[in-house]
């Protein structure tokens, strides 16, 4: 049989401003122009040289860190964005979920969005007649169906637009992320309708950074990192080889230092003690920090900063320490249902408070929280901040 | 297109890919049935905007143009003429403004699900015609009402100087859309390019004003021009010389040309610019 799809090593070529020293003024742009200088554009290619197949009936789960390309090896498929070279062979049609409820417009009714929305994702009218019912059930909306979507509670939009998504019926399906918004309970049902998708003999394509959906989901996964195919193989294998190597930087080993105090490791722990990166929301995230002191310096602090992933610190927290000579274990624990989704890192520092700093490890592990449970899980995709204050209303 | 292959990589593609077209056709409702409806959502009075408008435009124009300065109007009452010409150019004025920022307005569409991209200009420029049926419904309630007769030419002429009007709002609306997609300056340029096109074309003043010949063939380059002129001819019996219209037809179709390929050429990239 031939194969449903065929990526013929694609590769992507972005081009980006590169600006040496902070921001250009306007007349150094007209000076450039007039010179006609191109130096100050970069290439950045987000793709390079990816092939694979996928055989029809085939779930593919396509996993990696954050800009790997997964992301653009997507938008190329459902041909948002064209390769910059390589080519794709495709052997049937193709429907793309990169977001859930594209093209929803909060002035139309219910009714009106299920029209538009399944419109856009390629159905039929006459298809979206035939599944209207099944679609409003599925959402449980049908009491809302003539109410502007404005009026509706972010968690019934999601569900609106997923089971829009959920009727495709495309022979190959791509879907990025979207399942990492909505409650708990929906997204069971939402993996449960996918998996009854793939079963019925459709090819899927599913990026996520959920490990668990993706192992039950896809026989085979893709690994990407830095822009290129890393490891193609069975699920298992490949996930386990993923948080292998993620796990090597998620421990941070320091270098030795004579006659001074120094971090020797920082690593963070999940509640069952194992070592882990990945936390939920409720979790509460063990930072434990292993410090050496090979000097005869003593009162010392000890502190521990939090990032969000632009690299703003969130937080400082610091605790003074007798550093006798030999190591000596730390363990900071940050609350749980404190940290929104997202990816964190952890800078960690011994100094004397208004004193010399002696040693500094800027983030020097990271931590990836997933949040299902809070009342801000709904908003993951939006911009809401990385911590979940309990504010009271009244 | 089940068993046929289908192939995507960087090549150029075709000015028009009718198969594609066709096989997204209800999308190209979808989009002016929401633009639509958006539009007289939580308004009172609904769609008789788009009977109000025109309405209180002739009023304005006919009490200053028509009264205060006496401007001829091809033997026609003033709010007649003014009208007709204004039915046809709301078509193209806010056709074109639509279609300009139709892609900016549609980023996030545009970011998350392939289709054909011109399907959006084109439905935002269907929009305005679905005003322009509204409207015409009050234009023939002013032609019953002044008494105006109309030839039977009116039949293919009206039809015709639809089309003209279609043609001649895609082929500068495409393009700017896609040049607003790059160059946001092109936002603020929009009005300020329709207002002079409303002025340079005759819609409050009949062509035989000018004097200056070379002047006539300046008008006549707008598009709009041969739109005007046949939507008008069933009510006036003016035919509009035959040189006249060759040049605004051609200069329609000019443009068509250019905006298509140009929004073709940089389609492509609309998902990373927008």
């Amino acid at each position: 049989m031939k194969p449903i799809l065929e990526i013929q090593s694609i590769s992507k070529r972005y081009r980006i401003q590169h600006l040496a020293g902070g921001y250009l003024s306007l007349r150094e742009r007209m000076v450039n122009a007039l010179k006609f200088e191109k130096n100050n554009m970069e290439d950045f290619w987000a793709l390079k040289d990816v092939s694979f197949e996928v055989q029809p009936g085939e779930s593919i789960g396509i996993i990696g860190r954050n800009g790997a390309g997964k992301s653009t090896l997507l938008k190329i498929l459902s041909k948002i964005t064209p390769p910059t070279t390589g080519r794709i062979v495709s052997r049937g049609r193709i429907a793309s979920l990169l977001e859930v409820g594209t093209g929803f417009h909060p002035e139309l009714t219910g009714r009106e969005n299920i029209f538009f929305n399944g419109s856009l994702l390629g159905m039929k009218r006459k298809e979206i007649d035939k599944k209207f019912d099944e679609i409003v059930d599925f959402s449980g909306t049908e009491k809302f169906l003539d109410t502007p979507l404005k009026h509706y509670s972010s968690g019934m939009q999601l569900r609106l637009a997923f089971s829009v998504a959920a009727f495709l019926e495309p022979e190959i399906l791509i879907i990025d992320e979207v399942l990492a918004v909505g409650d708990a309970e929906f997204q069971k049902k939402c993996l449960g309708k996918m998996e009854d998708v793939s079963k019925s003999g459709r090819t899927i394509l599913f990026v996520s950074h959920n490990m668990a959906a993706v192992r039950e989901m896809c026989q085979k996964t893709i690994l990407m990192n830095k822009g290129r195919c890393e490891l193609i193989g069975p699920s298992t294998d490949v996930i386990e080889m993923y948080l292998k190597n993620g796990m090597v930087q998620a421990c941070y080993e320091g270098e030795r230092k004579q006659d001074s105090p120094y971090i020797e490791k920082v690593y963070s722990i999940n509640s069952s003690g194992e070592l882990g990166t990945s936390f939920l929301n409720e979790d509460e995230i063990a930072v434990c920090i292993k410090t050496q002191n090979t000097g005869s310096v003593i009162n010392l602090s000890l502190g521990l900063a939090l990032r969000d992933r632009l690299g703003n610190k969130l937080f400082t927290t610091t605790k003074k320490y007798l550093a006798e000579q030999g190591d000596k274990l730390h363990t900071v624990t940050i609350p749980g249902k404190l940290l929104l989704s997202g990816n964190y890192s952890v800078d960690v520092a011994i100094f004397i408070p208004n004193g010399s700093v002696y040693d500094y490890a800027r983030e020097c592990i990271a931590i990836r929280v997933d949040d299902f449970e809070s009342d801000m899980a709904v908003y993951s995709s939006a911009d809401i901040g990385v911590i979940n204050v309990p504010c009271t209303w009244t | 297109m089940t068993e046929s292959e289908h192939i995507i990589d960087a090549s150029e593609r075709k000015l028009f890919d009718w198969k594609e077209l066709l096989f997204y056709k209800e999308l190209f409702y979808f989009f002016t049935w929401r633009d639509i409806k958006i539009k007289y959502k939580q308004t009172v009075l609904g769609f008789m905007w788009a009977i109000l408008q025109p309405l209180l435009m002739m009023t304005i124009f006919t009490l200053f143009f028509g009264k205060a300065l006496n401007i001829p109007s091809q033997n026609l009452p003033y709010p007649v003429f003014v009208f007709s010409g204004l039915l046809i150019w709301t078509i193209f004025s806010s056709g074109l403004t639509n279609a300009s920022n139709s892609m900016v307005n549609n980023a996030q569409i545009i970011k998350k699900i392939y289709f054909p991209r011109l399907i959006i200009p084109v439905s935002s420029i269907l929009g305005a015609l679905f005003d322009f049926l509204m409207a015409f419904i009050l234009y023939i309630g002013i032609l019953i009402y002044y008494q105006q007769p109309v030839s039977l030419h009116a039949f293919w002429c009206w039809p015709v100087a639809l089309l003209v009007t279609i043609v001649a709002t895609l082929g500068p609306g495409s393009w700017l859309a896609a040049l607003n997609v790059k160059y946001r300056d092109f936002r603020y340029v929009i009005p300020f390019l329709v207002q002079v096109l409303f002025f340079l074309t005759p819609v409050i003043y009949p062509i035989s004003m000018l004097t200056h010949p070379w002047l006539r063939y300046l008008l006549v380059v707008s598009p709009m021009y041969a739109a005007i002129e046949l939507f008008r001819m069933p009510i006036t019996g003016i035919v509009p010389q035959p040189e006249f219209i060759i040049i605004s037809l051609g200069s329609g179709v000019l443009l068509l040309l250019i905006g298509l390929t140009y929004f073709r050429k940089t389609e492509d990239l609309f998902a990373d610019f927008a």
